[in-house]
């Protein structure tokens, strides 16, 4: 960098002294002209550096300046390194040719090779040059570097163009390869683009879409206030907005899509597209429907089931407005069970399809709703009634409608339906509350015979409530150990000696106290429960007697124990097979046992029927006709009953209770136990109250008495205690 | 919708760069008339700007020089604009030609300028990419394989940081490339500041202005936030000073008062 400057290079004959004393100027010359210059550079070299820079530019001007011939040409040479060391700025010229002018010959020319006016000459054709040399330099400079920055710009330009390509493809690979669908439209709501995925939720051909109008798409099944948001949406007020919206396809198909539209805005934020992106959830939808419309209906009948009818009941009821009123008919069909249980479930099944159909062309309009809510129970919910007659017209309609008899298999079936009304103002009842009011209303019409309609009433209501809470209070009872037995003697008349027991079960209600089998055993033989009660009372009754066998209780003779069957156990199909089970459970001899079966039952039972009982018989368990002389008997045809004993009902013997006793009851009585006798059937007599009555019932030829003459009902404690004071006396 | 990473971002030829107003502080033609016309309103607003722009590249090469003689010999220049004269690789070369240089720079247009003045050099590569992403810098394919991280390296920020905004934290930036330098790395920074030279705070803001328009804005900082930049390094001789002052080739007695606006200096990771 530092070149020291080998003295004066000019051409011609200068001896050592004179090229000191010309390397000298040289550098005085440099140093006038960097002083000028440097301030209007824009070199990053250093003063001294740029200074240096300078010497060889010096010299070149120099020689030139002595050179003959004379040739300007080296000095466009300096004028363009000027340029190349940064003296870019026009400044810098009037600096550079000013101090060529005023100091080049003063320093740097040899007066004794250049006259001064040649010298002159030269220098003013040198500085032409130098100027001629830094423009030329200067455009040159300016022209390339112009070309270089915009090459570059193109340059960097195309590249992004390219980056901005690739990312556009990626992005429309995205846009096409896309699920979902995708959709952009113009801010008139005209569709601009679509996507592969939306065009073949429209059935595959685009032009179905494009160019239609957004607004177009108006569908009847539109959420509310959707197109209120899409305007929003499209004066700038909303973002995005969300719904489930339903298309026509053009086959005349519906397409359910997830919808969600966004705006998008320019960079200064107005408005300029929507974007839809949407979800096919058709198939999504009608499954829901399906799934939906299964969980709310009845698979059988198809009926609105017991979840739509209280949602549509508790919607009924929440309705607030003034004067707003409701009915409701609670059908339950009677006998329906005797149909399941005797022509099979097959045949049920068709009755209730057919009593479906039936009730459901009752409906008047709109706002009734037929469900069926249970087995054969049926409900109609009338929303808004004009009046109580709307309701009751309907609840006749169905009692019409259900009297034709019903053709199943081949078989008519008569329809019997008890049917509770519960009508009136809404005001804070809940779903519940109607449901049990109108249930109980129901079992009101059915006590009254049936085929019939009963309008609620709350005090009649208050009555059933107990008969309806006892009900339902039952199962529990049976799990919670509520039952107890109480055994009442059974006297034989020729010995007065105790021949066994009967087992009257009490119920130990918590609320009421104790109660007697006439208040439950019905209901519990309408549940159904009555068959594990009864079975439950079997059990304890028979391993009472083994426990009284087993004691020698009673003597040497076995003491027997009486339970009562009721009707529907008669009927179970277990009946013999558990009996049986129960007795060798306890290892019970069947002959200690026997059941009592109403005459009623007994006497409408066909052979059929009677065939457990007659197994049973055959096995040595006896058999007694319970209540004899309530029914309708025909006495005849007690020959072919497996029974082994009548148990004379205790009206025949009240009037015995009178002194002298009434004579044609003597005759009565007397004519019944020796037609048993001829029968071959024991005779035992029931409420024995006093001494005389006992006295002429033995006459009479009675087998065996109960009743309170001989004891009341008791623990089996106390039987047991009665038994040792009798064996001890 | 915001703009995914991956979309490339324009280039605005109608905006002022400030790497070719740089260019044209520095008497060069790689510029547009937008540029020079930024460049002139900035001059008027601070007059003897290109004095102190020339003072700034000879501040660079000073400190590059004495980069080499430290024996740092690898340069990551961040902010290298458009190369025009007495470029860092210039310096570098001349003072050890086994020096290599990454320049970076995140203007699309000087970087494809710089390519295209690179061609054929293989010391020195350019790659875009910005400063506020020191991660990306770091790692990518340019200087992992140009560049040995596990020797020291001199981290160049001249005339950048005042491009760099408070809320984008400059400093916390630094920390990062410094965590990532080798102990015996230098630091090599110029700040614009109206401290130091004749200039007022007024001038200061009048050219924050003109820069408003620019590709980046411009914030001048006084010196203690200046000083902020050099945590976790030890400040070398003769510490943050104007940049004339920093290690001169020689006197200074005739360089113009506006030169001494602003701070230079050269830290060491210790």
């Amino acid at each position: 960098m530092n070149t020291p400057v080998q003295g004066f290079a000019g051409p011609g004959t200068a001896g050592p002294a004179e090229s000191g004393r010309q390397a000298d100027g040289i550098r005085r010359f440099a140093t006038i002209w960097s002083r000028a210059v440097y301030p209007t550079t824009a070199t990053s070299m250093t003063r001294a550096e740029f200074e240096r820079h300078l010497i060889p530019l010096t010299e070149r001007l120099c020689t030139a300046l002595h050179a003959r011939p004379f040739d300007p040409a080296d000095a466009r040479e300096v004028g363009s390194a000027l340029v190349a060391a940064h003296c870019t700025s026009p400044e810098a010229l009037p600096q550079v040719l000013g101090v060529v002018d005023a100091y080049l010959l003063l320093y740097c020319s040899d007066p004794q090779r250049l006259p001064t006016e040649e010298g002159r000459a030269r220098c003013a054709r040198l500085q032409h040059a130098i100027a001629a040399g830094f423009a030329r330099a200067l455009q040159e400079r300016t022209r390339v570097e112009q070309e270089s920055i915009s090459r570059a710009a193109l340059a960097a330009q195309a590249e992004i163009e390219k980056a901005l390509y690739e990312s556009q493809t990626r992005f429309r690979t995205v846009f096409e390869e896309a699920t979902l669908g995708i959709g952009i439209a113009a801010m008139d709501g005209t569709v601009l683009d679509v996507n592969a995925a939306l065009t073949r939720m429209f059935g595959g051909n685009a032009a179905v879409v494009l160019d239609r109008r957004v607004t177009s798409w108006v569908h009847p099944d539109d959420a509310p206030g959707v197109w209120r948001k899409y305007d929003e949406l499209v004066r700038g007020e909303r973002e995005h907005f969300h719904t489930e919206k339903a298309y026509h396809r053009p086959d005349g198909t519906v397409l359910w899509t997830n919808l969600t539209v966004s705006l998008l805005r320019d960079p200064d934020g107005t408005p300029r597209y929507m974007l839809a992106l949407m979800e096919d959830i058709t198939e999504r939808r009608l499954l829901h429907l399906r799934l939906r419309y299964e969980a709310t209906h009845d698979a059988l009948t198809d009926l609105p089931n017991r979840t739509l009818f209280f949602e549509r009941l508790e919607q009924t009821l929440s309705r607030t407005e003034a004067g707003a009123r409701f009915g409701l008919c609670y059908l339950d069909l009677d006998g329906f069970k005797t149909v399941n249980d005797s022509l099979g479930h097959s045949v049920g099944d068709q009755l209730l399809v057919a009593v479906a159909e039936r009730l459901q062309g009752c409906l008047a309009g709109p706002g009734q709703l037929v469900a069926r809510i249970g087995g054969d129970e049926f409900v109609a919910l009338v929303s808004d009634p004009r009046d109580r007659t709307e309701v009751t017209d309907l609840a006749g309609r169905a009692l019409e409608a259900l009297s034709t008899p019903v053709r199943v298999d081949g078989k008519e079936l008569s329809v019997r339906t008890s049917i509770g009304i519960v009508e009136g103002p809404v005001a804070g009842l809940t779903a519940a509350e109607v449901l049990r009011s109108a249930d109980i209303t129901m079992y009101r019409a059915k006590a009254q015979g049936g085929n019939r309609y009963e309008l609620a009433d709350p005090d009649l209501d208050a009555r059933a409530i107990s008969r309806h809470s006892l009900t339902n209070r039952l199962p529990a009872a049976l799990e919670g150990a509520e039952f107890f037995i109480e055994y009442q003697p059974l006297v034989r008349m020729a010995d007065g000696c105790v021949e066994g027991a009967e087992a009257l079960v009490r119920w130990d209600h918590p609320r009421h106290g104790v109660l007697g089998p006439d208040r439950f055993i019905p209901l519990a033989e309408h549940t159904g429960l009555i068959v594990p009660l009864g079975r439950w009372v079997l059990e304890q009754a028979v391993r009472q007697a083994c426990e009284w066998q087993v004691r020698g209780i009673g003597g040497p003779r076995q003491l027997r124990v009486n339970v009562n069957l009721s009707p529907r156990q008669l009927h179970h199909p277990h009946l013999v097979a558990d009996t049986v089970a129960v007795l060798q459970n306890a290892g019970l001899p069947p002959e200690s046992l026997c059941l009592e079966v109403t005459e009623s039952a007994l006497i409408r039972a066909d052979d059929d029927e009677l065939k457990p009982l007659r197994q049973l018989a055959e096995l040595g368990v006896g058999i007694a006709l319970d209540d004899f002389g309530t029914g309708y008997s025909n006495l005849a045809s007690l020959r072919r009953l497996p029974a082994s004993t009548l148990k004379l009902d205790r009206s025949f013997t009240q009037g015995l209770q009178q002194h002298p006793a009434d004579p044609v009851d003597l005759r009565v009585v007397e004519g019944i136990v020796s037609l048993a006798h001829a029968l071959e059937l024991s005779v035992t007599v029931e409420g024995v109250e006093t001494a005389s009555q006992a006295d002429q019932l033995r006459t009479l030829g009675c087998d065996s008495a109960q009743g309170w003459y001989y004891a009341r009902p008791g623990p089996p404690e106390r039987f047991s205690e009665q038994m040792a004071v009798a064996a001890g006396q | 919708m915001e703009r995914p990473d991956w979309a490339p971002q324009g280039i605005d030829l109608s905006r002022p760069s400030v790497s070719r107003i740089y260019d044209f502080y520095l008497g060069g033609s790689h510029n547009f008339e937008v540029d020079r016309e930024a460049a002139r309103q900035a001059i008027e607003a601070f007059p003897g700007l290109p004095k102190v722009m020339q003072a700034n590249r000879a501040f660079m090469r000073r400190a590059v020089r004495y980069a080499v003689g430290d024996g740092v010999t690898q340069f990551l220049d961040i902010g290298s604009g458009i190369p025009t004269f007495g470029n860092v690789h210039e310096v570098a070369l001349e003072a050890d030609p086994s020096s290599r240089i990454v320049y970076v720079d995140h203007d699309p247009v000087a970087v494809a300028h710089s390519r295209a003045v690179l061609e054929g050099q293989d010391r020195a590569v350019v790659m875009a990419g910005d400063f506020r992403s020191p991660q990306e810098i770091l790692e990518s394919a340019e200087v992992t394989g140009h560049l040995d991280l596990d020797r020291p390296v001199a981290l160049l920020l001249v005339a950048l940081l005042h491009f760099i905004q408070d809320d984008e934290d400059p400093w916390k930036t630094i920390a990062a490339f410094r965590d990532a330098l080798p102990a015996g790395s230098l630091l090599v920074l110029s700040h614009a500041s109206w401290e130091g030279g004749p200039r007022t705070s007024e001038h200061g803001r009048q050219i924050q202005d003109v820069y408003r328009t620019a590709s980046s804005q411009l914030v001048m900082r006084r010196r203690p936030d200046v000083e902020r930049f050099f945590t976790g390094f030890d400040v070398v001789e003769p510490g943050i000073v104007s940049m004339p002052d920093w290690r001169p080739d020689g006197p200074t007695d005739q360089e113009d008062p506006v030169v001494y606006s602003g701070f230079a200096g050269v830290g060491r990771k210790a």
